[in-house]
């Protein structure tokens, strides 16, 4: 990972793409993993694919309505086959109150799955434990680093299935919808 | 056009972002007031529109606006004769706390004057604008409606029926412009500022991605024809700062702001060529953009088709345009029940 600022505490795995989606198909093979009342932290820059992320994880989960960016609106809510996907961006949150406004411990519930942009920002006033996906841009413009970190009991017991993670194989014409024409 | 029934003299409230607006409008065609409290200072140092402090100046500048829309427009008695005949207010989409202050306030006003209270979708209002300034525009119309939250082609072809061409799949323009601003340093709204920089720079300098822009529309699937995509267009500016930060400001200003107008207008021709409309028009706050208004018209002049750009007042957000809305609401479909609640996600009304 040389090249790559480190994060806090080391992560369980990464993945370095070369495509949007490329990394679609790691956020399609989480999803393999999530279950009800989960928590996902997107962190990584400007462009560094959140929403992105966020598109091929919902699309995974069964969810067809377009996915965008939650910026605006602050919290987007999709159906998917089985659970409720929430998506949240804490962006523009300027306090700490601002983020209990906003309801979290009333997202996450058994019908659920919340994904949090830059929710390393306010990692504090989560609600219990989560996946941390940090999304790290590489040196050629498509380039990505994808680090997955557990904090929590929620998921350190899935952490095996983690290091076992195997993403599909992506057609690199093919790609997400993010790919400039 | 419906002639006294449902009363004509509407109080228009707009709380859905950081503007905190109220406006006296007569049959959807006559400003009687139009006042418009902007906070954008105060959200200038956090980059974006912060939800508490939004919705906490939306509490305390509401009623020093509506005494202001009240008296600008000579109603010294709200339930007198000259008075208000129904108070319209956007119930969504937006921000809920700050929709909230609205809403609560427009059925409070319906309930003390005893006057009808109509439920006004944001966009819609938007789409209403040009009509108000313009009201012999004919229709069906195509509108290119760009703002923060929002980047949509719309075919009007009748009031109250809208069809949805397309939207954006990723980020809103308005959106594009502030995250892109903000890695500058330029500062917020990102929208002003990158226009106001791009006049001194190069709009060829560098070569930043159109997305779902091609030579032939048709070879686009239907679905992604007249779709926006603004977010490969921000990572492409932050990876080419990131890798060359010498490159001067004031060119990738205009180079992405090129990028961005290009796109926008070229759908927007595609639509009108491919729809048959008699007109095109501009909404939304991004419609303030100087680049994006000049493209606009030269694309309608060579399309053949009439176009309205309406002036910077009235495509930012206001209440004249959310009164000239509720006005038509209230012709088609009477008053809203109070129970109507705000609505953060809140659709446009399509046929389809």
């Amino acid at each position: 990972m040389i090249g790559h600022p480190s994060t806090e505490q080391p992560g369980i795995r990464s993945f370095a793409t070369t495509s949007a989606a490329g990394t679609q198909a790691v956020a399609t093979a989480l999803a393999g993993l999530v279950r009800a009342g989960d928590l996902l932290v997107l962190c990584g820059d400007l462009g560094a694919g959140k929403t992105a992320f966020t598109q091929g994880f919902g699309r995974a989960l069964g969810v067809t309505a377009p996915i965008t960016s939650p910026t605006f609106t602050l919290a987007n809510r999709y159906q998917g086959e089985e659970l409720t996907v929430h998506h949240l961006d804490v962006y523009r949150l300027a306090h700490i109150d601002e983020v209990r406004d906003l309801g979290l411990h009333e997202l996450v519930d058994d019908r659920s799955v919340t994904v949090i942009e830059w929710g390393d920002a306010i990692a504090g006033a989560l609600p219990g434990g989560y996946l941390e996906v940090r999304l790290a841009l590489g040196d050629g413009p498509d380039d990505r680093l994808v680090g997955l970190r557990t904090v929590g009991a929620e998921w350190s017991d899935r952490e095996v299935a983690l290091l076992a993670l195997e993403p599909a194989a992506v057609d690199e014409n093919l790609d997400g919808t993010d790919a400039p024409c | 056009m419906g002639d006294p029934s449902p009363g004509n003299t509407i109080l228009g409230v707009e709380t859905s972002c950081d503007e905190t607006a109220i406006a006296v409008v007569e049959r959807a065609s006559v400003v009687r007031s139009s006042v418009v409290s902007s906070q954008v200072k105060q959200h200038a140092e956090f980059g974006g529109v912060v939800p508490e402090i939004a919705g906490r100046a939306h509490v305390r500048e509401l009623v020093p606006v509506l005494a202001e829309a009240l008296a600008t427009a000579g109603i010294d008695n709200a339930i007198g004769p000259d008075g208000v005949d129904a108070v319209a207010a956007t119930t969504g989409p937006g921000l809920v706390g700050s929709l909230l202050v609205g809403v609560s306030a427009a059925k409070a006003l319906s309930l003390v004057w005893g006057v009808p209270f109509v439920s006004v979708n944001h966009l819609e209002a938007h789409l209403y604008a040009s009509f108000l300034e313009e009201p012999d525009l004919e229709l069906p119309l195509v509108v290119l409606l760009v703002s923060g939250g929002h980047t949509m082609l719309v075919l009007m072809e009748g009031h109250g029926r809208y069809r949805l061409l397309g939207s954006t799949l990723d980020d809103a323009a308005g959106e594009a412009y502030d995250k892109v601003a903000r890695y500058l340093g330029l500062g917020y709204p990102g929208g002003p500022a990158i226009d106001a920089l791009a006049v001194d720079g190069d709009p060829t300098a560098f070569d930043y991605p159109r997305a779902l822009v091609q030579e032939n529309p048709d070879t686009l699937p239907d679905d992604r024809r007249y779709a926006f995509s603004f977010s490969g267009l921000k990572t492409a500016v932050v990876n080419h700062v990131r890798n060359e930060p010498d490159a001067p400001t004031a060119d990738v200003a205009a180079s992405f702001q090129a990028a961005v107008v290009d796109a926008l207008v070229t759908k927007a021709r595609w639509a009108v060529e491919a729809t048959g409309a008699v007109g095109a028009c501009l909404g939304g706050g991004v419609a303030a953009n100087s680049l994006l208004r000049d493209r606009f018209a030269g694309m309608c002049s060579e399309a053949g088709v009439r176009p309205f750009v309406p002036s910077r007042a009235m495509c930012t957000d206001n209440a004249a345009m959310v009164a000239a809305a509720g006005w038509w609401r209230l012709q088609s479909d009477g008053p809203s029940p109070l129970d109507v609640g705000a609505d953060p996600n809140l659709a446009l009304p399509l046929i389809n």
